[in-house]
């Protein structure tokens, strides 16, 4: 396995816009509003960036399917802008284009935008789309809810988990989110729930009701990163950097070979694996301080605490109700709301999960912030469905972690 | 040539639509229908036409016998899902059956089951002729005819006399422009004239003067026939005829009216393959089909008939049942009522058709790829095995997964998909043996789905292109 980028690229600097039904504003604007606050705090001129990458999933009712939308919107200096998408894991996969860049050495300072502007689609939801010729023809389009729904049948099947315990469980998770997310100013869902809210939601996609199922956001979020050197030379001195970095996609094991029993996220368990390996980690459950994952939906959620490792196969969802990954638990989750309640503008999501590791990190999180400082933080940004899916995995710490 | 019915088989859709549902929404419109207003009809799902339900009778009848033979494909409905572009190929396709066959639509009367079928019986059919009937009945909500079709498929293997259940005896045929009913090119629905004309001016002269001219040229004696088909509607007729005939009133089939109904182009096969699992050896049947004159067709069943059985067979479809009390459900299913499906409902996906030619085994005939190094079965075929510890290239050949049975991995039930009859259920499956794939979960009312269900394979609509009026098909799992 190659080395890695552990310690190789430090965040100069991060932002992110207020997450929600953004009605009044496009996405030019929405970058930013994500940039002004970026810029600020990297202390730098825009005219410093060598290059950027622009994280967009849902292009057609969006932006388009290049990178001039961001060099137009923050009038770059006439530098190399890139346009990724990865489903819901665009954000980190913008944020792995920019660090990249700078941990080749081909770029001093780079920038790392994710932006998605949904409420222009005329209904609630992800808009429905193409996921190829061949793949329409033979496949189900589906909604997200329902491809994600599915890991609740089968993880009952696997684990033996009854349907009242699990739909406890995947309830604890939202409310949980939703107390997250109303101490959160630039969270789009700020209102507390209750278990008695969730179980008696109604259903979208069986077994998950409404509060569920993370809803759809406007929002941008950005990283500005350089190296650690780099960053002491422009007078920082509390120095975030990033310690792994890991993108997994499927290759059709789990859709079309055998193995596979639907109930966990093959990509995920592999990027872990590599994640920790990058970082130096060996004992993910006692020595990550914060997590940041995937919550498009509860159940989702609650299979990552195993698929990361952090849960043994079939008791996450007892870690769950336990309270382990309460705010106030041993290793909180979506201490910011989630995508739950932050909300989920497609491709800025990967970035603002990292947004929020950085200033607990730094002890910027106001009234959400951890008491006692975390060192290590990990997010996770997973695109596509459990049965075809693009998993990615970042560990950023203090740089003496 | 002698040439007889090899094997037989019929479908029935799952659903039954109580006609006092019907009557209970239209009476205020039409309480007159009140007397029809007994028993039920079969009702097609949102997903079925006659295609499918011809391949679904095709399947009945062949089981699990080999396909390869066979060298023609007629399919007969008057409810074909394309003007042009062949259906009797879709059916090809999706029985998966050689490319080296001629494959023939007929339609335009509801006799045109029973015409192609003696057609297919007097003709050279080699290795086996696969015959086909089928409609999906449209009437006008408040209708008569509402009340009283149905939709169904039937389904015969044509062949050499030697290895059949029922040889043909003979066959006459009569063609009148006696206008009972019509419908015009590009509409949807039939005008129909009184009943009562029909029935004394065209079904009794016209049928029973084909019936009597048929057992006098074939010289049978009308008190020998075991058994009379006369698919209609028309309520006491079939027993008014057999008398005037001198045909024993015992002999009068069951039109299957109380709990099918009238299905058309497919109800004289209908009839016929339920005749045909009732029979004994040396049975003489007696089919008769109206609709622009007649069609009869005799046919005698040999020792076979006690060996040769359908998968299901009609008994079986019956059996298969479940009460629909929605006649808005059925409205909707049968585009009478315009739905607000939302904004999210407006994605069509548009078939390109050079994908479609390019990928036809694995779309319409669902076949999977088998990788003879490894012996890998996945779904659909790649270039590359799936098998993770061979990723054998170019090794796969054709592995056709529809006859094998499946089972539940992950499922969902999807409220917000966009479907016609919501929710839409899915999720993955796995065949015994090996594949995968995501799948549509259809007729799955009245089912607790849980992991491990067992699935069985069916070919269904998978969508339509409405401003294109494109039918696109797939193939979807049922519980069983």
């Amino acid at each position: 396995m190659p080395n890695g980028i552990r310690d190789k690229v430090a965040i100069l600097g991060m932002g992110c816009a207020k997450f929600g039904e953004r009605w009044d504003r496009d996405s030019d604007q929405l970058m930013l509003e994500a940039y002004e606050e970026c810029i600020a705090d990297a202390g730098i001129e825009t005219s410093q960036i060598d290059a950027a990458w622009l994280g967009s999933a849902f292009e057609s009712v969006n932006i388009g399917p290049s990178g001039i939308p961001l060099a137009m919107a923050l009038r770059l200096n006439d530098i190399g802008v890139t346009k990724v998408e990865n489903y819901c894991a665009s954000g980190t996969e913008s944020f792995r284009g920019a660090v990249y860049a700078v941990a080749s050495g081909a770029a001093d300072i780079a920038l790392a935008m994710g932006v998605e502007k949904l409420k222009d689609t005329g209904y609630g939801g992800l808009p429905v789309r193409s996921r190829g010729v061949s793949y329409d023809m033979v496949n189900v389009t589906g909604s997200a809810p329902g491809n994600f729904a599915q890991l609740a049948s089968a993880y009952r099947a696997e684990h033996g988990v009854s349907r009242d315990d699990l739909k406890r469980a995947m309830a604890h998770v939202s409310v949980k989110s939703h107390a997250n997310g109303a101490k959160n100013p630039k969270a789009h869902l700020r209102k507390e729930i209750t278990v008695d809210h969730v179980l008696g939601a109604p259903m979208v996609a069986e077994p998950l009701g409404l509060f569920d199922c993370c809803g759809v956001s406007d929002g941008a979020a950005c990283a500005i990163v350089t190296t650690p050197e780099i960053a002491r030379s422009l007078g920082k001195t509390d120095i975030v950097s990033v310690k792994a970095l890991q993108v997994v996609s499927s290759n059709g094991w789990e859709m079309q070979g055998s193995g596979w029993n639907g109930s966990y996220f093959h990509t995920t368990r592999v990027a872990a694996t590599r994640a920790y390996a990058e970082a130096g980690v060996t004992d993910p459950r006692r020595e990550i301080d914060l997590l940041e994952v995937h919550d498009c939906f509860s159940v989702t959620e609650l299979v990552t605490m195993e698929d990361l490792h952090i849960s043994k196969p079939g008791e996450g969802w007892k870690d769950v109700l336990d309270g382990f990954f309460d705010a106030d638990g041993t290793l909180p989750c979506q201490i910011d709301g989630g995508l739950k309640c932050f909300g989920h503008p497609i491709a800025a999501s990967g970035i603002r999960m990292i947004y929020e590791n950085y200033l607990q990190l730094l002890g910027r999180a106001g009234e959400r912030q951890r008491t006692e400082l975390p060192r290590l933080a990990l997010s996770h940004n997973l695109g596509g469905m459990p049965v075809q899916n693009v998993s990615s995995v970042a560990i950023v710490g203090r740089l003496d972690a | 040539m002698t040439n007889g019915i090899l094997r037989y088989g019929a479908y029935i859709p799952v659903a039954r639509l109580q006609r006092s549902a019907i009557h209970a929404a239209n009476k205020w419109f039409a309480p007159g229908l009140g007397g029809l207003a007994k028993g039920e009809r079969s009702m097609a799902s949102w997903d079925e036409d006659a295609i499918t339900m011809g391949v679904e009778a095709a399947r009945d009848a062949l089981g699990p016998a080999d396909r390869s033979g066979i060298r023609a494909l007629y399919l007969a409905s008057n409810t074909m899902p394309f003007a042009e572009r062949q259906n009797a190929v879709i059916a090809k396709e999706a029985l998966n059956l050689s490319d080296e066959m001629m494959t023939l639509d007929f339609g335009g009367s509801l006799r045109a089951g029973v015409t192609s079928l003696i057609t297919a019986l007097s003709t050279e059919a080699g290795g086996g002729i696969l015959h086909l009937a089928a409609d999906l009945r449209k009437a006008k909500p408040g209708s008569e005819a509402e009340m009283t079709q149905g939709d169904a498929g039937a389904a015969f293997l044509i062949g050499d006399a030697e290895d059949a259940v029922a040889v043909m005896v003979g066959s006459t045929s009569v063609s009148v422009d006696f206008v009972d009913h019509f419908r015009g090119a590009g509409t949807e629905t039939d005008f129909t004239w009184e009943s009562r004309w029909i029935r004394d001016e065209g079904v009794r002269p016209i049928l029973q003067g084909a019936l009597k001219t048929a057992l006098s040229r074939l010289d049978i004696d009308p008190a020998s026939v075991d058994r009379l088909l006369v698919p209609t509607a028309i309520r006491g007729a079939p027993p008014q005829i057999a008398k005037a005939l001198g045909i024993g009133a015992g002999a009068v089939a069951d039109t299957l009216g109380a709990q099918v109904g009238d299905t058309g182009t497919a109800h004289p096969g209908l009839m016929l393959a339920d005749a045909l699992e009732r029979a004994v050896p040396g049975e003489t049947i007696v089919l008769a089909a109206f609709g622009s004159g007649c069609d009869v067709l005799v046919l005698r069943t040999t020792d076979r008939i006690a060996i040769v059985r359908p998968e299901r067979g009609v008994r079986g479809w019956l059996d298969r049942r479940r009460v629909e009390e929605n006649y808005l459900k059925y409205l909707c299913f049968r585009g009478h009522l315009d739905m607000d499906i939302g904004i999210r409902g407006e994605h069509q996906e548009k078939q390109p058709l050079s994908a479609l030619w390019r990928r036809r085994k694995t779309v319409l005939g669902l076949v999977g790829g088998r990788c003879t190094k490894s012996g890998t079965i996945q779904f659909p075929k790649t270039e590359i095995s799936v098998n993770p510890n061979d990723h054998a290239v170019r090794t796969q050949v054709d592995h056709p997964l529809a006859e094998v049975p499946a089972r539940i991995m992950t499922y969902t039930a999807d409220s917000l998909t966009v479907s016609p009859n919501p929710p839409q259920y899915y999720g993955n499956i796995e065949f015994e043996g090996g594949g995968r794939m995501m799948a549509e979960i259809t007729d799955v009312e009245g089912w607790d789905l849980d992991v491990g269900q067992k699935l069985r394979m069916v070919f269904r609509v998978k969508g339509v292109d409405e401003s294109r009026n494109y039918t696109r098909y797939f193939w979807k799992a049922v519980p069983v």
